[in-house]
């Protein structure tokens, strides 16, 4: 082995988290205050939802799909909850089961479409993100949904968010400094350790990677493949509308405009996972890392005072590098063909 | 003595150790039809591609009216007047645009200009359609013609360059008896015009109709030459299925009960049903070329596709597996052909490649993946099957062809199986690899019945007890395999024009 691949070998495994250290060691120095508990704090907070929204995202390209409907699904369970509660005035668990129900059911339907209706998932899963972002709107005219509103009848919304909902998205937990982790953190953890476990270590993870890399094979080797791409997309909506749960929970509100960047966010952050230590494939601990590292530059570039129309183009310019660790050097460019 | 519209001398190819051409002296004399022969992996696709400019060749040189020739793309071949129809008939058009599109293309593809001349393109499409007899709709999506027309226009397309070399890569294959004698007419045109033609084909009626000289072609070289008249046609098949007398020694066992009995199969609608049985202790080997029904015969005895009638049993019970999970379940299992397309997981290594069909063996009650087991098996199937690797961690694709079908094929002898079905288990491997895995097959098979599907007739007189063979979607023979007549058994192979329509690809 010459010194030129065993560089380029060391690139493709620890480049990304080398980048990442660089990228904290650069903030530390030129952000006063980046390296504080409570930096970090914020930075894992804006974390937690895109991540699980990634991890979602991974599971579908794990199976070599890809699912664009998850920032549509996590503004329409975050409409959807804001509805039940506020409109409907009915309890916090109703709204989570409604939510829950809802993104398993998009994730249903775009499974379905895939396999049995062969639309090409991309097209699928963008078609359904448009619906979705239409059909949030039409109950309430294209409003947001807070206590209070006049409704299309006529009416005023009498009900309101219940405080054991919102403390899923604001509660933080004592750890060392009073207050220090938002129980949102917890959830992205428990999610990934979850996410990681089904992928890596049980039999369904194991087949479905399987399709991903080759579905014929995997079909003639007895996988029942079409159940499979299926409960990836039901995993991957669900995840989504867990996500919007914890979005609509942190904003108190059923705010119409927000959630828009949570779709570039988590498949940035799905995508770089493949770069995580050289995988080459999507993996929950690459994703995890890569919703990390997302988050650190928005919230580095936020304390050094970047402007915010900045942000989107530096997000795009570190997927591309990210991708061209993962596929340029690494050869491995032959996935999804 | 006709001049040669193309010499080509001492060409060679090889992927990494694998020699597919190993010296290949041709010549195609301007206006005869020079028919080439050779068995699936003779390497006949390899030369095609390197006359048409698809791939470089590693040594040789190839002459084209006594200028050298030696094309680094199709563009540069099609310029120097050597054009190919290519046997998947959908390579050769552009299924989305219209007819005149498809007959323009390489114009449009070489020529300047932002806007293309519509009418013009029409017109001059006209034309070159007329000269092969097409009568479609210029402005008709090729999507819609039949796969006949396709072709058509594919050729049509080829001959707008004025040919001085035609390459007709088993065109029949897909055709009607009427849209074929369309061809031929088209063919003997051409050849009149002076036109050198290879074609390549199996199909012994195509080749009665327009053979001026024939040559087999076998493990990479040409074998034999048949040039004077009459010519020797059986002569022929035998060159190109070629028999050396077998290494290997098969002593007949006593089979055991039936495991699998199909009876009244009907695999095509035109073709004849037959009855089949597949003992215990007993490897029937089903020899038949491409389009015979073989890969029909596999898809519906691992539940790819119902048979169009009859009924099978397994062990006594009705077997009517709806998907290859059903079969497996059953204990039917099949190491499928194609190992790149239908059995290797690139991204998995040795193991995970191993274990894939029967996970549910190495996994707890929680579903987890018990590594351990997996190892076990592992070691155990590397050892039985003398993989060559480093360690059982290697990636798939690190290892031989050879290696990487020893792995396809122990993947599925890890598990007792009913009935074991391995379709081309020698393909694209090594004569040493070859041995090993007819070893395996037959060591392996006391306890299961196993069937094997081949092109050739070598490989199944090395691993078989009974030899059947397949044509026409019917199995039109039997014979033990004792004593046997080759040459009567390879006239039953070639001697029967391969039915129309594609093998069908597994889905």
């Amino acid at each position: 082995m010459t010194l030129q691949t065993k560089l380029v070998d060391l690139a493709i495994k620890f480049g990304f988290l080398l980048l990442m250290a660089g990228l904290i060691v650069f903030f530390s120095i030129s952000a006063a205050g980046f390296l504080s508990p409570h930096s970090a704090v914020f930075v894992f907070q804006s974390v937690a939802i895109t991540g699980i929204l990634a991890l979602g995202v991974t599971a579908t390209l794990v199976v070599g799909g890809f699912d664009l409907s998850i920032g549509a699904v996590a503004t329409s369970a975050l409409m959807l909850s804001a509805y039940v509660m506020v409109v409907w005035e009915l309890n916090a668990g109703v709204a989570i089961a409604l939510c829950l129900l809802m993104g398993a059911g998009v994730g249903l339907i775009n499974g379905l479409l895939i396999v049995k209706a062969r639309v090409p998932d991309l097209l699928a899963t963008l078609g359904m993100m448009f619906l979705l972002i239409g059909l949030q709107r039409i109950p309430t005219e294209g409003r947001s949904i807070s206590t209070g509103m006049t409704l299309p009848d006529g009416s005023v919304a009498r009900g309101s968010f219940s405080e054991f909902f919102l403390m899923l998205g604001r509660h933080r937990i004592d750890f060392f400094i009073e207050r220090l982790i938002p129980l949102s953190v917890v959830f992205l953890l428990v999610v990934a350790l979850l996410v990681w476990l089904f992928l890596e270590l049980t039999r369904h993870g194991r087949l479905m990677y399987a399709i991903g890399s080759n579905a014929q094979a995997a079909h003639l080797a007895g996988v029942k493949v079409d159940r499979y791409k299926v409960v990836a997309y039901m995993i991957s909506g669900t995840l989504a509308s867990f996500g919007g749960i914890l979005l609509a929970a942190r904003l108190g509100r059923g705010d119409v405009a927000s959630g828009t960047n949570l779709l570039l966010d988590s498949v940035a952050a799905a995508l770089i996972g493949f770069a995580v230590l050289g995988a080459g494939k999507p993996n929950a601990f690459g994703t995890a890392i890569g919703a990390l590292f997302v988050g650190v530059l928005l919230q580095g570039m936020t304390m050094m005072n970047a402007p915010y129309y900045t942000q989107d183009f530096i997000k795009g310019a570190v997927l591309v590098v990210a991708l061209v660790f993962t596929f340029a050097l690494s050869g491995r460019g032959s996935r999804g063909h | 003595m006709m001049r040669n519209a193309l010499e080509i001398r001492g060409l060679g190819k090889a992927f990494g150790t694998n020699s597919v051409l190993r010296g290949i002296d041709l010549d195609l004399p301007a206006g005869q039809v020079t028919v080439l022969m050779g068995a699936n992996g003779a390497g006949k696709s390899t030369l095609v591609k390197i006359m048409c400019g698809v791939q470089g060749a590693d040594c040789g040189s190839m002459r084209l009216a006594d200028e050298a020739y030696a094309p680094d793309s199709p563009h540069a071949a099609l310029k120097a007047g050597v054009v190919t129809v290519h046997q998947s008939i959908n390579d050769g058009v552009v299924t989305d645009l219209d007819v005149a599109s498809n007959l323009m293309l390489d114009r449009i593809a070489s020529q300047g200009g932002l806007f293309l001349r519509t009418s013009r393109l029409r017109r001059e499409a006209q034309a070159i359609a007329a000269a092969v007899g097409l009568s479609v709709p210029m402005r008709m999506p090729v999507a819609q013609l039949s796969l006949a027309d396709r072709q058509l226009v594919a050729i049509a397309r080829a001959l707008s360059h004025d040919p001085r070399v035609l390459i007709l890569d088993e065109p029949t294959s897909s055709l009607s008896e009427a849209e074929a004698r369309r061809l031929f007419d088209l063919i003997e045109t051409l050849r009149a015009r002076g036109v050198a033609i290879l074609y390549i084909s199996h199909r012994m009626s195509d080749i009665r109709r327009l053979a001026d000289r024939i040559l087999s072609m076998r493990d990479g070289v040409i074998s034999e030459r048949f040039e004077s008249k009459p010519l020797d046609y059986s002569g022929a098949v035998r060159a190109m299925l070629g028999h050396e007398m077998t290494e290997v020694d098969i002593d007949i066992p006593a089979p055991g009960a039936s495991v699998l009995a199909a009876s009244a199969l009907k695999l095509r609608a035109d073709a004849r049903p037959f009855d089949l049985t597949c003992r215990l202790n007993e490897v029937v080997a089903v020899v038949g070329l491409v389009g015979s029904g073989k890969a029909q015969l596999a898809n519906v005895l691992f539940g790819l596709d119902a048979p169009v009638s009859g009924r099978m049993t397994l062990d006594g019970a009705a077997y009517t597996p709806r998907n290859p999970a059903d079969a497996i379940a059953r204990g039917v299992f099949m190491a499928a052909r194609d190992r790149r397309t239908n059995a290797v997981i690139p991204d998995f290594d040795i193991t995970r490649n191993l274990t894939l069909p029967f996970l549910r063996r190495h996994s707890g009650s929680g579903q987890a993946v018990r590594r351990s087991s997996e190892r076990k098996l592992a070691l155990r199937m590397i050892a039985e099957m003398g993989v060559k690797c480093q360690s059982h961690t290697d990636n798939i694709l690190s290892l031989s062809g050879g290696n990487q079908q020893k792995v396809m094929v122990g993947r599925w002898m890890a598990e007792e199986a009913r009935l074991l079905i391995l379709d081309e288990p020698f393909q694209g491997v090594d004569i040493q690899a070859r041995r090993d895995i007819g070893a395996r097959i037959r060591d392996g098979s006391p306890n299961r019945a196993t069937l094997v599907l081949v092109t050739e007739l070598d490989e199944a007189l090395e691993v078989a007890d009974r030899i059947l063979v397949i044509s026409e979607g019917s199995i039109v023979s039997e014979h033990r395999n004792e004593s046997i007549d080759v040459a009567a058994i390879m006239a039953e192979v070639a001697d029967s024009p391969a039915l129309a329509g594609n093998e069908r690809q597994l889905t």
